[in-house]
């Protein structure tokens, strides 16, 4: 047998020396970590610990923030592209607009120019046919007389005349 | 980094040295007998009144250590005046001849054997010494032992643990006391992990209702005076190499803490369960009660011997694994055995932290399921 029970036994008797300097260290041992070492190691970690939540807290809050404040800004866009929106809308309408009134008076004022100058080139027109006719009467009765000089220069010729207009008149 | 590395390779190399050099003398050099495995590991395991360092059994390299004796009046002297005494052999009643040390000069009247002081007393038929003999019946002596409170290697090396606790501890509550609750540095860096460790995941995840601050204490100084002396004795030279947490009596004095703890924080709900467990019918509590009552001390016994199992083991092992070498009187066998007794050695690192985990977890497992309130 390799280990005798002797040996064995020896090993898990216990002994009153080493149980006696183990139950007084440990005890110490206890006591200073409990009374002198723990402490300030645990509060200075839940000071710690505090520090870090309060400032992840913060930083939560403060992103919150930053959220509420984008929103706000992302609205104040929205709107102020809206109003451009509808600034540029009602500017493109109103010269639209402009532009249609401009085009009417235009179309009026040509429609105008044109009724007055047909006007004055009727007017002008009538003046003109009216000095022609009488030039035109003033140059048949010149030509008629010459023509009538001419005609009657004979009986014969005067005969005949007068038959032919007398039966231009009877056609008449 | 680098540099680490090798420095630390350099002083494993050289623990290992002095451990083989420790052995070789301790067994060979003085008696020209076989070598002895069991003896050679028992003797390594066990408590001694002296730190052997190096050399021969009694004219090597050691610390001698006091030995205080409470035998009427108290008696301090050194160790030396056994190691250094009369080497004496008698014959038992099974025949058989055993050797054991006689003390001198202030040690005179008492004789070591086995590491165990016994007071000399004088047989009725040998008169061949007036100082008296040993008196071996069935293997051991059965003369009467003086209560021995000798700082002996265990005590010793149980001393420079706790001071090693403490200077950890301490040091680092020193730093938060003188920076305030900053990022830690040094030890407390080190430390500090440790003990949110201990409260977080050992505390507070078994001992429920916001008690756990109340044992933390407890639970931090099991933790680490288990681990602590788990890792001095690994080291195979001075400061470390007793088989402190691998001894009964310690494992026992710190399962009796978790006993005791445990019983006196007990609540009714606790007390409860154990005496009218909930659910059982009432023709089965004459078996559930003492099974209930010897579960109480189930738990701790189980705590003390897992601990002290464990370490003795790991002892045992890494001391076996270097003794093939002497058993085949051949150092070529250092090529297997040495690489063998490292890996267990670093296993062995694993297994110092294991313990102290688990011996601190179980504590706590055991304390909460006492102050647990009920809850249905």
């Amino acid at each position: 047998m390799l280990f005798k029970l002797q040996k064995i036994m020896d090993l898990i008797t216990p002994s009153t020396g080493l149980l006696f300097w183990t139950g007084i260290v440990f005890v110490s041992l206890l006591f200073i970590i409990g009374k002198f070492a723990l402490k300030p190691i645990l509060s200075a970690v839940n000071e710690r610990e505090k520090h870090i939540s309060e400032a992840l807290e913060m930083a939560e809050k403060t992103k919150a923030e930053m959220q509420a404040l984008k929103a706000e800004n992302d609205q104040i866009l929205k709107e102020a592209r809206a109003e451009r929106d509808q600034i540029l809308k009602e500017a493109k309408e109103a010269a639209t607009g402009m532009v249609e009134d401009a085009k009417g008076k235009a179309k009026e004022e040509a429609a105008k120019i044109v009724e007055s100058a047909r006007q004055t080139i009727n007017s002008e027109k009538a003046a003109a046919m009216a000095e022609l006719k009488n030039h035109v009467a003033s140059l048949s009765l010149e030509i008629a007389e010459k023509v009538v000089r001419q005609e009657l220069s004979s009986d014969d010729k005067q005969k005949a005349l007068a038959s032919q207009l007398a039966g231009e008149i009877k056609m008449n | 980094m680098q540099l680490t590395y090798k420095f630390s390779s350099i002083l494993l190399s050289l623990i290992f040295t002095i451990c083989f050099s420790s052995i070789a003398h301790v067994s060979f050099a003085s008696e020209k007998e076989r070598f002895n495995v069991s003896e050679t590991i028992m003797h390594h395991i066990q408590d001694a009144h002296e730190w052997h360092i190096t050399g021969d059994e009694h004219n090597g390299i050691s610390v001698y250590l006091p030995v205080i004796l409470l035998d009427n009046d108290l008696k301090i002297f050194s160790s030396k005046h056994f190691y250094h005494g009369k080497k004496v052999k008698v014959i038992g009643d099974d025949k058989k001849s055993y050797q054991y040390m006689v003390g001198v000069g202030p040690a005179k009247g008492y004789a070591l054997y086995h590491e165990k002081i016994y007071k000399l007393a004088q047989s009725e038929n040998q008169n061949e010494d007036p100082a008296g003999h040993l008196h071996f019946k069935k293997g051991h002596p059965h003369n009467t032992q003086p209560l021995d409170f000798s700082i002996t290697k265990n005590v010793a090396s149980l001393f420079f643990g706790a001071l090693l606790v403490i200077v950890l501890l301490l040091g680092a509550s020193r730093f938060y006391k003188s920076n305030g609750a900053v990022v830690p540095k040094g030890i407390a860096r080190f430390i500090e992990p440790l003990i949110l460790f201990i409260r977080d995941d050992i505390a507070k995840e078994n001992i429920h209702h916001g008690k756990h601050l109340k044992y933390l204490p407890y639970l931090v100084t099991i933790f680490f005076f288990i681990w602590i002396n788990n890792m001095l004795g690994l080291i195979p030279i001075l400061p470390g190499g007793a088989n402190l947490t691998g001894n009964i009596t310690v494992t026992a004095f710190l399962a009796i803490c978790t006993l005791v703890i445990t019983v006196f924080s007990g609540n009714k709900n606790y007390w409860k369960h154990i005496f009218f467990t909930p659910g059982v019918p009432l023709a089965l509590l004459p078996i559930m009660i003492p099974i209930e009552i010897v579960g109480i001390f189930t738990k701790p016994f189980a705590l003390m011997i897992r601990l002290f199992a464990n370490i003795t083991a790991g002892h045992i092992i890494v001391l076996a694994l270097i003794s093939i070498i002497f058993i085949y009187e051949n150092a070529t066998w250092g090529l297997l055995s040495v690489p063998m007794a490292l890996f267990i050695s670093v296993l062995e690192i694993l297994v110092a932290f294991l313990q102290a985990y688990l011996f601190a977890m179980l504590s706590a497992l055991f304390i909460g399921a006492a102050v647990d309130e009920a809850h249905h």
